[in-house]
């Protein structure tokens, strides 16, 4: 296989830069593997490594800093075919830090390499994570105070399958590259070398120091032992292909007559645990059974367990335009913490409104005919008294009847569910 | 008459399922993350796939990348994740990348209230790219909606190449509503253009008369090259001016110059109006009630409800004003798409009913300001 260089576009790094090195090697890998253009990607982002992908003859795709990895990951999963090798900075490595680390995480089968020059070479030689806290660089002392990060045992720890740390100057570079192209993972190779335009003005760094320097790093050498395990791309496959596909919509027939014609608006107000969103869901699922438009507001804290629970539902033999709800016809008074979300309701109820309070409850004045349930007495416990509140309001053919309660129930519930739920609703209406 | 029950977040979902999307990213928010819920039980079963990102600007990244590699896709989020898509938003602009993104909006400012409803980023999602170039903005205003405009949104994508923006909203995404799927009007699907066969490919090259570049996916047999660098029609970086300049132009014309294409909406039209109600998003609803109860009652008073907020739809307001003494425009911010109205309209009275506290704009409040204008 012949190179893959573009002969149009030759690199164009500083005289001296290690990254003509990586240029080269990573040709070289390429055509040892025999890799034809169109099956390879190069996915870079900001800084000279961000260069890479106009060099070669192969697909493309360059973007912002640090989110290499991110596009590599949405090619890679859309086309498992391809090649996917991206090149980023030390620069980009640190403002990615996330994606890098979820990377080494799902071990999906990309190769990354670090090219890492110690400094951000294209804005003037700023700190990078990678920069030596004695080295003079562009952001004065910042660095100074800052501990530099070791790439590979970094990503070792985020659950890299394989990590390797060479000179950019090695002979071995393309096996090396090669190597890490070959694994069916996530491979990351850390290549260190020298920035002539900024970081060696100031800073004393050559092949030679560089390799001394490695050669007291931790090893990182290829296959990292206990992080083994199967690539996310074709564990993603595995497991998608015994997932059940989900049944489309349930459809409900209009088969009833409703007891009530017009808007009829109902607010249930408990708290967390007294199922009242299921409640509210159960009064549109009887709506529907009536042919009625139905819609559902349901209004609870982020901690679901604790706190109030508010379900505003509007029922009508009309399109139902506004969904708030301006005078409810009916509403449920199940828990302090829902009455006191909706306190400046009750002044505005009419007085052909009705209200079931359960009775521990304190409702603000209201002109609303109020009915006092004593929940407790009657044995139906916190879970199952929104429910049982619906079998009241049926029980009286208020808004909606047992028939549309009962199909309700039947459509949203199954097997032992179902039976103590029609079971309860038995209750009530004795 | 057989009716279903769902929320407008699943709603969405469908409206992509079929629209033939076959990746989604997204990182969890309320009150999109239903969304990223329904996709996760559709796609992978078949074939397709659904990531949870380690954030918002990692789900973005995998879209643009899958979008690249030839699947439609879509995000969903909220106002907060909006502001981390920002320079991914402005990549898809710029390199011409198809996208569907849901912004289910929440109130704001900042991470605001994650379950209280608002209108307030309907200025942000056209502004908020670097470069200021314009994107397609589709306003629902129910579960119906949801469906319907999440495929025009899938087609607009795919034949501009370009992000086009779902602006919900809380309201609309979370409440639940019946819908008879049957009977919505559901749009043909579109897939992009991709190259002809037997000529090299060119990515960034338009064909004479069109100003939209055709597709190949990455992975194609001939070679695609993607930058978000300024860049030429080999897709490599320029620094020509005039092919610079002819760029900007092409994208920002194939998005204006296009808009009556999709110009969506919605009215109660009234023979000698002299008051119209503009409005968009949830709001519609509770204008719905008024206008007609007012229109019932003998006033002159009209209602436009428009579900393509971006590009502006000039033409279409343009004409509707037309013989309107006044204008008054309902929205959940504090005063937003007003301005393109009063820019529009700039030779007559044009009102404002705007909240953000939380809650829907009510019938009342509207009634009252048209009838005591």
């Amino acid at each position: 296989m012949d190179s893959l260089l573009n002969p149009q576009r030759p690199p164009v790094f500083c005289p001296g830069c290690a990254h003509d090195q990586v240029t080269k090697a990573l040709d070289k890998a390429l055509i040892n593997m025999n890799l034809a253009g169109n099956q390879v990607v190069l996915v870079s982002d900001i800084g000279c490594s961000g260069l890479f992908d106009t060099f070669f003859n192969t697909h493309a795709f360059h973007g912002l800093h640090g989110r290499a990895l991110t596009y590599a990951t949405g090619l890679k999963m859309t086309r498992p075919e391809l090649t996917v090798i991206v090149t980023m900075g030390d620069g980009g490595l640190g403002i990615g830090g996330a994606h890098l680390l979820s990377t080494c995480r799902r071990n999906i089968d990309l190769t990354l390499l670090v090219l890492n020059n110690f400094n951000y070479g294209m804005t003037g030689g700023q700190c990078s994570s990678t920069t030596p806290q004695e080295a003079t660089v562009g952001s004065g002392f910042l660095n100074q105070i800052e501990k530099p990060m070791d790439v590979c045992k970094v990503a070792q720890a985020a659950g890299a399958a394989y990590t390797a740390r060479s000179s950019a100057y090695r002979k071995n570079l393309p096996e090396a590259i090669e190597q890490a192209i070959r694994f069916n993972g996530f491979s990351l190779i850390d290549i260190w070398g020298v920035c002539p335009g900024r970081y060696t003005k100031r800073n004393k760094l050559t092949p030679a120091s560089i390799e001394a320097q490695i050669s007291e790093m931790p090893p990182a050498d290829g296959p990292v032992e206990e992080n083994q395990r199967p690539e996310y791309g074709s564990s993603y496959r595995e497991k998608s292909a015994a997932q059940k596909a989900p049944s489309p919509p349930k459809t409900i027939e209009a088969r009833f007559s409703a007891p009530e014609t017009g808007r009829q608006e109902v607010m249930i107000l408990g708290s967390a645990g007294q199922r009242i969103v299921t409640a509210g869901e159960l009064l549109c699922l009887a709506g529907l059974t009536a042919g009625l438009r139905a819609t559902l507001k349901n209004d609870y804290p982020i901690t679901v367990l604790r706190g109030h629970s508010v379900s505003e539902v509007v029922l009508s033999d009309e399109e139902i335009d506004f969904t708030g709800i301006d005078s409810p016809k009916v509403v449920l008074a199940l828990a302090q913490e829902g009455v006191n979300r909706k306190k400046s309701i009750f002044g505005t109820l009419a007085d052909s409104a009705r209200v079931f309070k359960a009775r521990e409850v304190d409702l603000p004045a209201t002109a609303a005919d109020v009915v006092e349930v004593d929940f407790k007495a009657l044995g139906i416990r916190p879970p199952d008294r929104a429910l049982a509140s619906l079998a009241l309001m049926a029980g009286e053919n208020r808004v909606l009847s047992v028939e549309m309660l009962k199909k309700a129930l039947k459509t949203r519930f199954k097997g032992e569910v179902l039976e103590k739920a029609l079971a309860l609703v038995q209750k009530e209406m004795r | 008459m057989a009716l279903c029950f769902m929320e407008g977040n699943e709603a969405v979902a469908w409206g992509a399922k079929i629209a033939g999307c076959r990746f989604f990213a997204g990182y969890p928010i309320t009150p999109a993350t239903t969304i990223y819920n329904a996709m996760l039980a559709f796609l992978p079963p078949e074939g397709g796939v659904c990531l949870q990102g380690e954030d918002e600007i990692a789900s973005m990244g995998f879209c643009l990348g899958a979008s690249m590699a030839g699947a439609k896709t879509m995000t969903a989020t909220s106002g907060p994740g909006i502001s981390l898509y920002s320079e991914h938003i402005s990549f898809a602009i710029a390199s011409e990348i198809p996208l569907v993104i849901v912004d289910v909006q929440r109130l704001g400012p900042s991470t605001g209230s994650a379950t209280r409803g608002a209108d307030g980023d309907v200025q942000f999602l056209r502004w908020g790219n670097s470069g200021g170039q314009p994107v397609i903005v589709l306003a629902p205003t129910d579960v119906a909606d949801c469906v319907t405009l999440t495929v025009h949104a899938f087609n607009l994508a795919e034949t501009y190449r370009c992000p086009v923006f779902v602006a919900a909203n809380k309201e609309i995404s979370m409440t639940k509503e019946s819908i008879d799927l049957e009977k919505l009007p559901i749009p043909k699907v579109v897939n992009r253009k991709t190259a002809p066969e037997g000529e090299a490919y060119i990515p960034f090259a338009v064909s004479e008369g069109s100003r939209v570049p055709d597709f190949l996916p990455i992975g194609a047999d001939r070679l695609v090259r993607q930058t978000s660098s300024t860049h030429g029609e080999d897709g490599y970086l320029t620094v020509d001016p005039s092919t610079i300049q002819r760029f900007q132009d092409r994208r920002q014309e194939k998005i204006t110059a296009a808009v009556d294409d999709f110009t969506f909406f919605d009215e109660l039209p009234a023979q000698n109006a002299d008051i119209l109600l503009i409005t968009y998003g949830v709001t519609a609803r509770a204008a719905r009630t008024v206008v007609a109860k007012l229109q019932a009652a003998g006033e002159p008073v009209a209602l436009l409800v428009l579900k393509t907020l971006w590009p502006v739809p000039e033409a279409l307001i343009r004409q509707k004003t037309q013989g309107v003494k006044r204008v008054v425009v309902a929205e959940m911010n504090m005063g937003q798409y007003l301005h393109e109205i009063q820019r529009i309209c700039c030779d007559r009275t044009v009102d404002f009913i705007g909240t953000m506290d939380g809650n829907l704009i009510s019938p009342a409040r509207i009634e009252e300001v048209l009838s005591n204008g």
